[in-house]
């Protein structure tokens, strides 16, 4: 484990430092985009319970922080992304368009992925999202793949591959990292670790502290950072992001944080006790991040409320727009399988 | 309890784990989330607490572990029960699946066994869209030494796991999604449906339709329907699809003279081009009075909209129209 760093500055030194970094602007919209998230998982979660919408769905709620402090920190629409399953908020983080994203979620044709994905599924190709995968660990063989490119075409861009706790003991994964170490190529694996994959806690399925002390297998830096501080998540990628456009390969992150809704639309939730979710919910990443921003007057309650306000007229704005959305020709079934 | 006593196809499952669970100390179960999750779709429920963490036991999400600790532990003794929690995720157990679990018996000279079970749920109808909507029992099927089972109702899949666990080979047992509610009578006590030994569900003088799994219901409602018209359906569920018992159905063939197969899986490289072909080479050819035909899948992924979706495989006005040209000679 020598190889892995683990972060021992303190949260306040490290907040002001990274406010500093990123300034006031970047750092109020960083705090909009999570309040929009929330905003837009909260009615997802109300459709479904309507039966608007069909399927299942993975909810991010709680885990906010994670999916915006990691955008954030790369080039967002520009450098690549592997999304997984729960990806609603890294899409729109992504900077993906909430009407579009609504309206995959209904099924309608002109949805990101014309109706054909749904909610597991959504790709914004023309933001270099590649798309959220249903399959676990689908995405992290994917992103050799997108790092080699990279190198070859000598772009400075990177690849930011997105995955679960649980996704971490698939095969693939060691396959890739390996791929990723001996090839110096430009990934970031985020591993946002939110204590359970469905019913597995982190403490049954690993038998090691952290799931960055792995990154010391391929002689990679791997951190461990609290996943519920955007500041501390984008500190993390962004060094990250410069080794890796610097050619110096890939590094491991996780970020610890926790998923307050069951795990899709079935869960009983029979494996954690209730006062577990509430201790979480205790650490909500908004408000405790609106409150470093107030603490250094970058934010007021009335700025605050005008941001919430806000993201709840973006989604129901989004909903009709998805609502008054064309359904798919079913004579246009048999198209895009084929170039 | 009564003779009738209805069970779901979930309830049947599990009676059949209970029941061979107690009696065989060499059974024992492994997968994703089957303990206190009771697996994602319930067929686990209360085993974790009967018998135990040791005898029921979660897997972190490692499909090929899962596969091979199967392998490993029916080499050595045991038999386990496997559950990958949607079948589309066997693609990532294949390896162990199609390279090793079905070779060793062979290739080591016949002096070993395999004898495992892994349960699997296909097909589509939640909305779960193209990667956990799959019915891909015809990969299996392609590999010589591994079964492949696909019950159709609760009766069947409570015999047929039973019989499966007590087999010496690697089995394949392909559930469905939808059918997991879908009830039918099961007697209480443990008993096996024979592997290899297709099912006359329905009999009929006008038309043989070879169906699996959830295709079965929707062709016998259909039968019903098209025998208000006066056309009589004879309908055959193979149920075990390798190694197939191709006589019962050459042989109903050979007394309606036309043939219609159906299943969800996509049609190219399908189930169905394999009894299409037994069919033609066999003794049923003399008799054919209408090409074979088949109502599968379309050749796409499971889109994820609802009427997309509805349209993708075959529904039971799909049967009826076809089942009712084929039988007026309409093709
Ligand atoms: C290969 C594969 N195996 C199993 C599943 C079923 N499944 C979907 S999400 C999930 C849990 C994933 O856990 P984690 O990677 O920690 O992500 P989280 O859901 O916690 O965000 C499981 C088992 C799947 N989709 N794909
Ligand atoms: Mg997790």
């Amino acid at each position: 484990m020598s190889k892995t760093k683990t972060k021992t500055r303190k949260t306040e030194d490290l907040s002001q430092a990274m406010l500093k970094q990123i300034g006031e602007s970047t750092a109020r919209e960083m705090l909009n985009m999570m309040i929009l998230i929330r905003a837009f998982e909260e009615k997802a979660d109300e459709l479904y319970i309507l039966g608007l919408t069909h399927g299942t769905m993975h909810l991010s709620i709680g885990q906010e922080a994670s999916a915006v402090g990691a955008s954030y920190a790369v080039r967002r629409g520009e450098d690549y992304l592997l999304n997984h399953h729960r990806g609603h908020g890294h899409a729109l983080s992504w900077g993906s368009e909430i009407n579009l994203m609504m309206a995959e979620f209904l099924g309608k044709e002109n949805g990101y992925c014309r109706g054909r994905g749904g909610s597991m599924h959504i790709a914004d190709i023309e933001r270099n999202n590649l798309g959220a995968n249903g399959i676990v660990a689908g995405g992290i063989p994917i992103a050799p793949g997108v790092g080699v490119s990279i190198q070859l075409r000598k772009t400075d861009q990177l690849c930011l591959c997105l995955f679960g706790d649980g996704a971490a003991n698939e095969g693939a994964f060691h396959e890739s990292l390996n791929l990723a170490s001996i090839w110096d190529l430009p990934v970031i694996y985020f591993c946002e670790n939110n204590q359970y994959g469905m019913s597995m806690s982190v403490d049954r399925a690993f038998n090691i502290e952290r799931i960055s002390d792995r990154a010391c297998a391929y002689n990679i830096p791997g951190e461990t950072v609290d996943g519920n501080d955007p500041l501390a998540v984008y500190d993390a990628v962004f060094r990250a992001a410069e080794r890796a456009r610097a050619g110096k390969g890939p590094t491991l992150i996780e970020a610890l944080t926790y998923r307050w809704k069951g795990h899709s639309k079935s869960d009983p939730q029979s494996y954690r006790t209730r006062d577990e979710v509430k201790e979480w919910q205790r650490k909500d990443p908004i408000p405790r991040f609106a409150a470093v921003l107030e603490g250094a007057g970058m934010l007021d309650e009335d700025m605050l409320k005008a941001m919430r306000d806000e993201a709840e007229q973006k989604v129901d704005q989004a909903l009709a727009f998805a609502e008054a959305s064309p359904e798919p020709d079913i004579a246009t079934i048999m198209e895009g399988v084929y170039a | 309890m009564p003779e009738n006593r209805e069970l779901t196809y979930v309830e049947a499952l599990r009676e059949g784990l209970r029941q061979v669970m107690e009696k065989d100390e060499s059974v024992f179960l492994l997968g994703e989330d089957i303990g206190v999750y009771n697996g994602a779709f319930g067929v686990t429920a209360g085993l974790l607490e009967e018998f135990g963490e040791e005898r029921v036991r979660d897997t972190p999400i490692s499909e090929a572990a899962i596969a091979g600790a199967c392998l490993g532990a029916s080499l050595t003794g045991m038999r386990p029960v496997g559950e990958i929690m949607f079948m589309d995720f066997v693609a990532l157990s294949l390896e162990q699946l199609a390279l090793q679990a079905a070779k060793v018996r062979f290739m080591f000279g016949g002096k070993t066994k395999a004898p495992f079970v892994l349960r699997m749920p296909a097909g589509s109808g939640t909305g779960a869209a193209a990667q956990h909507s799959q019915s891909l029992e015809n990969w299996l099927v392609h590999v010589p030494g591994l079964k492949v089972v696909m019950p159709s109702n609760a009766y069947d899949a409570k015999g047929l796991l039973i019989a499966s666990i007590y087999d010496d080979n690697p089995v394949i047992f392909v559930e469905h999604k939808l059918l997991y509610g879908t009830k039918s009578h099961v007697p209480e006590e443990s008993y096996e449906v024979p592997l290899s030994q297709s099912r006359v569900v329905r009999e009929g003088s006008d038309l043989t339709i070879i169906a699996t799994s959830l295709m079965v219901h929707r062709s016998l409602e259909a039968a019903v329907q098209l025998s208000e018209e006066g056309i009589e359906i004879e309908i055959i569920d193979p149920r075990t699809l390798n190694p197939l018992d191709d006589e019962t159905i050459i042989k109903s063939v050979v007394k309606t003279s036309k043939a219609l197969i159906i299943h969800e899986a996509v049609g190219t490289g399908g189930y169905g081009g394999e009894i299409a072909a037994r069919i033609a080479s066999s003794e049923a050819f003399d008799y054919l009075e209408a090409p074979i035909r088949r109502l599968t899948g379309l050749d796409i992924p499971i889109p994820y909209n609802r009427t997309l979706e509805y349209h993708a495989v075959p529904q039971v006005e799909n049967i009826v129209v076809e089942a009712r040209k084929l039988s007026r000679g309409e093709y």
